[in-house]
């Protein structure tokens, strides 16, 4: 069985910098994958690269056999690649609710022109929408605060918020751009069961990238290394604990963030 | 929509009663015919701030609708003019004309965001006027004057609408057509902002990043708000040149696209019927300052800071909570 996503050869350079270099890597259907590295490895840019919000310089990303790299954001979301976002990227001004009703939009059946002038398979959509929002949100354990603003959420349900708009898309793989940042260990430890659960009940394949190792080493099947834009290592976590390249690319760096 | 309660139906029966019924009967009293003219100029106005209004509600701010409102005006009048065709089949084409218009301005510079886009469009409506005193089809400076009234309409032999020129008294046939009008134009604004396509615009408004990483299509939806808005500043620009019988490339100037964007400031960005409140109040404050003589732009100017400085959601913010938008 050929692999989900292949990521072949991609190179990103910013200028004279080179954020990315010749990466290749592949992720199986339904496999978590972490992407590690020290502080500007590359590891966003890759994460950029495979969601096209940024082109590639060269080499390209695959999705079941087809170039999905340098494409359109929204393109490579309608065929089920969903991006998260590290910073606080949400929509300020909505509920929950409302925010993981919107994202639904790929599932509408009913045209634009069909909600305006309110058809019945716009009303069935409107209806199903907000089912299915219910049953997301509580599946993330999100019920209580449905009705909340957005912009009045704690850090650490706005990550949840990232992911239950990222999973209202529906897709096949949901890349995570630093779930577990700024949590405290019980948080973090509540997500790595979701982003679990999200896998083992949702059949969603999943990308992190991420700094906190002992999540990493817990949630991941597999990772990626990643230093100054090379891929210096892949395999399991405990292959990757034992690399020697991976220990001296984190002891070599001033990054306080071992953990290993 | 699913929600509308008994008291919005209340005041939105209230609204259409006041403008129908209520407005025509005071002024048959009081004997201001004038009012008339000034209604109906708040009225057209406020169509074409409704679609300012839209472009906001994407998360541009838009100075350009004069423009739209200036190639609405001289299609309507160069159709029914040079053309000959009734002015009723005009008014959609020139909506359309100024739509199309709007989509290949569009895919051009809606890329841009906040002060650059609201410079471009700002650009825009100095370039139609240039082009309007340019093209031979326009007139020049000269205009295009005498614009026939809008003529009767039949279906089958039975009359839909009168003749505009056989009737004893247009200013109130105006005034009901272009309530009718805006009444329909916020209709479809209110229906377009409770349905999914304003949903998307919601969440293109407050960002953009995230709204296509859940497959909006950011790009297209922008080109449609921005036709659909331009469509509205040319029915209200045809509308507009029908009853002043003339157009001319002045008719709608920079000052004309600010003014629309303030309404929209004034009455409220939240609020679907904010652009409408915003025209009727700018309009007329501006007439009613008109006693101060040199002092009115400086009063005028100052009460706009204030209202911006200390009702920054606009005026629609004062009488109705958050829950309470029509």
């Amino acid at each position: 069985m050929s692999p989900l996503l292949q990521v072949k050869n991609v190179t990103k350079r910013y200028g004279g910098l080179t954020a990315n270099n010749n990466i290749s890597f592949d992720v199986a259907e339904n496999e978590i994958l972490s992407v590690i590295g020290p502080n500007g490895a590359g590891k966003s840019t890759l994460f950029k690269m495979i969601s096209s919000f940024v082109p590639t310089t060269s080499g390209e990303v695959l999705y079941r056999g087809e170039r999905i790299s340098n494409n359109k954001p929204h393109i490579v979301a309608r065929k089920g690649i969903v991006r998260t976002f590290q910073e606080t990227t949400i929509f300020k001004s909505m509920t929950v609710r409302e925010s993981v009703i919107v994202a639904q939009h790929l599932r509408a059946k009913a045209s634009l022109a069909g909600y305006f002038w309110g058809s019945r398979a716009a009303k069935a959509d409107v209806a199903a929408f907000g089912q299915y929002a219910d049953e997301l949100l509580e599946f993330l354990g999100m019920s209580e605060i449905s009705s909340e603003l957005a912009s009045n959420l704690p850090q650490g349900n706005l990550r949840a918020l990232g992911i239950a708009i990222g999973l209202a898309t529906d897709p096949k793989v949901l890349l995570l751009d630093e779930p577990f940042a700024g949590m405290n260990h019980d948080e973090t430890m509540r997500m790595v069961d979701l982003v679990r659960s999200v896998r083992d009940e949702r059949g969603v394949t999943v990308l992190l990238v991420e700094h906190d190792m002992p999540a990493v080493m817990t949630i991941s099947d597999r990772i990626l290394v990643l230093n100054f834009g090379e891929k210096i290592a892949e395999g399991t976590p405990s292959e990757i604990q034992n690399n020697d390249k991976v220990i001296e690319a984190y002891l070599g760096s001033s990054d306080d963030e071992i953990g290993m | 929509m699913e929600n509308i309660t008994k008291r919005q139906l209340f005041n939105v029966g209230l609204f259409l009663f006041s403008i129908f019924i209520a407005v025509p009967l005071i002024i048959s009293a009081t004997g201001r015919w004038d009012f008339y003219f000034t209604l109906t100029s708040v009225a057209l106005l406020a169509i074409a701030s409704a679609g300012v209004w839209l472009t906001f509600y994407i998360g541009r701010i838009n100075i350009g609708q004069g423009a739209f409102a200036l190639i609405g005006a001289y299609v309507s009048a160069i159709l029914v003019v040079k053309g000959g065709i009734s002015f009723w089949i005009s008014l959609p084409a020139a909506g359309i004309f100024a739509a199309i218009v709007a989509i290949f301005i569009g895919m051009l510079v809606l890329r841009l965001r906040g002060v650059y886009f609201a410079m471009i469009t700002l650009v825009l409506t100095q370039v139609v006027t240039l082009t309007a005193l340019a093209l031979p089809i326009t007139n020049g400076a000269k205009g295009i004057s005498s614009i026939p009234l809008p003529s009767g309409v039949s279906l089958f032999g039975i009359p839909i609408l009168p003749d505009f020129a056989t009737m004893a008294n247009t200013k109130l046939a105006f005034y009901y057509t272009a309530c009718i009008l805006m009444v329909l134009t916020y209709a479809a604004l209110y229906r377009l902002v409770n349905s999914r396509l304003g949903h998307l615009c919601r969440s293109m408004q407050q960002n953009e990043e995230l709204a296509s990483s859940i497959g909006v299509n950011i790009a297209h939806i922008r080109i449609v708000i921005f036709a659909i808005s331009s469509f509205f500043g040319g029915i209200g620009g045809a509308m507009f040149g029908s009853i002043a019988q003339s157009v001319y490339p002045s008719s709608f100037q920079v000052a004309d696209s600010v003014n629309f964007m303030l309404n929209c400031f004034l009455g409220g960005l939240g609020y679907v019927f904010g652009p409408m409140l915003g025209t009727l109040v700018l309009y007329f404050g501006w007439d009613l300052l008109f006693e101060l003589g040199k002092y009115q732009m400086l009063v005028y100017s100052i009460i706009l800071i204030a209202v911006i400085r200390f009702l920054p959601n606009g005026l629609l913010s004062l009488q109705f909570g958050k829950g309470a938008r029509k």
